[in-house]
């Protein structure tokens, strides 16, 4: 009831807002997004990815290299990034979860992973190097995945917010997500349940480096320009896994409370402190440890306190 | 043939032989006993049938096939499970969906896994916790839901490791009961316990494991006269 | 390659490597006790090297010199970072106590930026451009100073774990958490002087290269990504191994720089890191745990 008002709002109300305000929308969408693209192999399988940005560049460079050199549209461009990054994922999660790494060992190990990338992308003439890559904005065209305005952009992220958001709430309710949080809570125990502990965290590996692909090809194409460091770069990591660990990690509305939360909070001192740069992100450094010390389980951990204790009395 | 049958089992850790050509089958319809002092290799033994660890050498075959080499998962698909000496249940989850976890091996289908595992959590006696978080549960609740767990695999044997360790005397009982009535419904049990007198009324034969080696092999009341084995008891306490 | 070109890949490699030791000995230490991959490690270093820059600029203090200021007040603001931030949550998921330290590196990170915007700045001193020849290599004489400096401090922080109540109280922490507790160590005093110290080696690397390297927040990452590969090559914990995962990982650098153009010298280094994560992950020296 709550949900369906909520989406009723945010398809009715964007046309009668102003662009700056449309934007900021566009960016918490976005970075909600993100997040539940990141939740699902964070917070429901419990693996913590520090390099998301792998997959988010693989996306975004992927769909714009068609564009540019074979003329191919996005929308396809898009799937194509997305089954790169899932089969990098694939690739990734093997070597990972095969030879036994967990917790900070599998944090390094994608950071790595992402790194190597932004390195390699750096260095490589044909896909830009570090001058990077810039899109075509005019003129307007829906099949190529060009609108003129915001609108557009802003009910593509809308909807793929909400499928996104849907697939990993049928996820939590079906098989998959049932070994996802076993896995998560205690594999050996998982395993002697019959929970293919290898098989459960590459599928999220999979999905989750998929749907953040999307990501990069929606960002590529909404912003029209990506280069090395804004794609593959730590930020895009920190900013795929802090709206799902403010909001809440593991829980299907943790990622999207999450970034309503911190991005209009960073817009809002980036607004306040004009000119410094870096205000944004040191606030996001202040939230994170204020979060992890006063709410370990996010925004969702308390709301969900809240609930049992209500149950209770 | 037996249901499940280990021959010449055998697993070295570094220098030390934590099981030595070790032999024991499972009857179906059975409940075997596996005593022995502390640090004999009983819970070596469980490692090495779930698929925790590879044996060094021997077989260990499962109705008729050999299940070496195969990971948990898998064996526990087969229809043989385990539980854990020291519990480990899905803290983050409810008694319920601990025990989904396991049913949805029979019933892929999340409605149906839930029926299923409703009626096993009522079958060990949890059916008032059956929404309350795994980490809110007292420890004979654990080791019920431990049990449960397991037997939502719908496994054919069942390996319980010390279900009775820790539990005082009133729950102790309980937990026969409850082992009684996981037979009576046509599970095959190999059983770890160091509470003597319920292992002693539970087990149709008992082995006693000690250095790794089988000691001696037998019904309850003759392996219980064995002075082999009182002394392998006797060298532990002294 | 010419014989000339190798011998000077490799000199650059060892002068680098020690002052990646050092780093890394800091890191090493504070994960051996805390159990804790400290991701603010090269924000801290980056604080340090900003202490030094402004020391010299406005008080004209020589940033060698400066080191006898700088190591006690990173000592301090190491211990204060463990009793505010880390202690509390002494008992959190491990993911969560990664976060924390995540979250510190971004607020120190961007501190930086905020107030001293990105410009690289430089710290000119007199003897900033001397060098001599090593048969066909050149060395610069900054570069030794750092890489031979970095070994001193690793040796003095080694013989003080060694000899010193608190350095053996330290590492009995690290090898036995619960038994220290049992013989009467202050645990949580050690576990502040932990940081402390590792905040203080990493200030001392800091100082020393700032003679021929730039000041800028961006140097915290890059610090910390090499940090990290070092101390999983010598082994999480593993004290001498940090150090000479140093000279590994800056030999590995500068070869890299010398057969392969632009920064993919850079994919060397992240190759061995990975390699070793998958398939040695105790390090090749051992560490002081299992993963």
């Amino acid at each position: 009831m709550g949900g369906a008002l909520a989406v009723a709002a945010l398809i009715a109300l964007p046309p009668l807002m102003s662009k700056y305000h449309l934007e900021i929308l566009i960016s918490v969408l976005f970075w909600a997004y993100l997040g539940i693209a990141w939740n699902v192999l964070g917070g429901y399988a419990g693996q913590f990815s520090f390099g998301h940005a792998a997959f988010f560049g693989i996306g975004a460079y992927t769909s714009t290299l068609l564009l540019l050199r074979a003329g191919l549209t996005p929308w396809i461009g898009m799937a194509l990034g997305g089954a790169l990054a899932a089969a990098f994922g694939l690739f990734e999660g093997y070597l990972s979860f095969r030879y036994g790494l967990k917790g900070p060992y599998f944090s390094l190990v994608t950071l790595a992973f992402a790194e190597m990338l932004r390195v390699i992308a750096v260095n490589t003439k044909a896909v830009g190097s570090s001058l990077g890559l810039v899109v075509p904005t005019a003129p307007s065209a829906p099949g190529l995945f060009i609108f003129s305005g915001k609108l557009p952009y802003y009910y593509i992220i809308l909807a793929m917010g909400v499928l996104a958001l849907a697939l990993t709430w049928k996820i939590g309710r079906s098989r998959l997500g049932f070994s996802l949080a076993a896995v998560r809570e205690n594999e050996d125990a998982a395993e002697t349940a019959g929970v293919d502990a290898l098989a459960t965290k590459l599928r999220a590996m999979a999905l989750s480096s998929f749907l953040t692909a999307l990501g990069g090809t929606f960002y590529a194409q909404y912003f029209a320009y990506i280069d090395p460091t804004i794609t593959f770069g730590p930020s895009v990591s920190i900013g795929a896994l802090l709206p799902a660990i403010v909001g809440g990690a593991g829980t299907v509305l943790g990622p999207v409370l999450g970034s309503f939360v911190l991005t209009p909070l960073s817009e809002l001192t980036r607004y306040a402190l004009r000119g410094r740069a870096g205000a944004d992100i040191m606030l996001y450094g202040a939230i994170l440890v204020l979060v992890i010390s006063f709410l370990p389980q996010g925004i969702m951990g308390v709301v969900r306190e809240r609930r049992a204790r209500a149950g209770r009395s | 043939m037996s249901l499940l049958e280990l021959s010449g089992l055998t697993k070295r850790f570094g220098g030390l032989l934590a099981v030595s050509n070790f032999d024991l089958g499972v009857e179906a319809g059975e409940i075997v006993g596996l005593i022995g002092p502390n640090g004999a290799g009983k819970t070596t033994v469980f490692h090495l049938i779930a698929g925790f660890h590879p044996p060094t050498a021997g077989d260990i075959r499962f109705k008729g096939s050999s299940i070496v080499g195969a990971k948990p998962h898998a064996i526990c698909r087969l229809g043989l499970t385990r539980t854990f000496q020291i519990v480990q249940p899905f803290a983050g989850l409810s008694v319920i969906e601990n025990v989904m976890v396991g049913a949805f091996n029979r019933e892929p289908e999340a409605a149906a896994a839930r029926r299923s595992a409703a009626d096993i959590v009522d079958f060990v006696g949890l059916g008032a916790r059956r929404n309350a978080p795994a980490r809110s549960l007292t420890l004979s609740d654990r080791k019920r839901l431990e049990i449960a767990r397991g037997l939502a695999t719908r496994p054919e044997v069942l390996l319980l490791d010390e279900a009775m360790s820790g539990l005082n005397p009133t729950e102790i009982d309980e937990i026969i009961g409850l082992i009684r009535r996981i037979h009576a419904r046509g599970v095959s049990l190999l059983i770890i316990e160091h509470v003597m007198q319920a292992i002693m009324a539970l087990s149709h034969r008992l082995v006693v494991l000690h250095h790794g080696e089988k000691l001696a092999e037998g019904v309850p009341a003759d392996v219980a006269r064995d002075r082999r084995v009182i002394e392998a008891y006797l060298g532990e306490s002294a | 390659m010419s014989g000339g070109l190798l011998l000077q890949a490799v000199v650059s490699g060892l002068l680098l490597g020690g002052v990646y030791g050092l780093v890394a000995c800091g890191l090493s230490l504070i994960f051996g006790v805390l159990r804790i991959i400290n991701f603010a490690h090269g924000a801290v270093m980056m604080l340090a090297m900003y202490a030094t820059y402004w020391l010299f600029v406005l008080a004209g203090v020589d940033p060698y010199l400066s080191v006898v200021l700088t190591a006690p007040l990173f000592f301090v603001l190491g211990v204060i970072i463990e009793k505010v931030v880390i202690e509390p949550n002494r008992f959190a998921a491990e993911h969560n106590q990664l976060l924390l330290t995540l979250g510190l590196a971004l607020f120190f990170e961007n501190l930086a930026l905020v107030l001293w915007q990105g410009d690289f700045r430089t710290v000119k001193v007199g003897y900033s451009g001397a060098s001599f020849m090593l048969g066909e290599a050149l060395v610069e004489v900054p570069r030794l100073v750092a890489s031979g400096g970095a070994v001193l401090m690793a040796a003095a922080l080694f013989a003080f774990l060694r000899l010193t109540d608190v350095g053996k109280a330290l590492r009995a922490l690290a090898e036995e958490p619960e038994g220290a507790a049992l013989v009467g160590i202050n645990v949580a005093r050690i576990r502040a002087a932990s940081f402390g110290l590792g905040s203080a080696c990493v200030a001392v690397a800091g100082a020393l290269i700032t003679p021929f390297f730039y000041v800028a927040p961006d140097v915290a990452e890059s610090f910390n990504i090499m940090a990290f590969v070092v101390v999983v090559l010598g082994g999480m914990g593993n004290f001498v191994g940090a150090l000479a995962g140093g000279f590994i990982v800056g030999l590995a650098e500068s070869l890299g720089a010398a057969f392969l153009p632009g920064s993919l010298k850079l994919l060397v280094v992240f190759a061995i890191f990975i390699l070793v994560l998958l398939f040695r992950p105790q390090g090749l020296f051992g560490g002081s745990r299992e993963r």
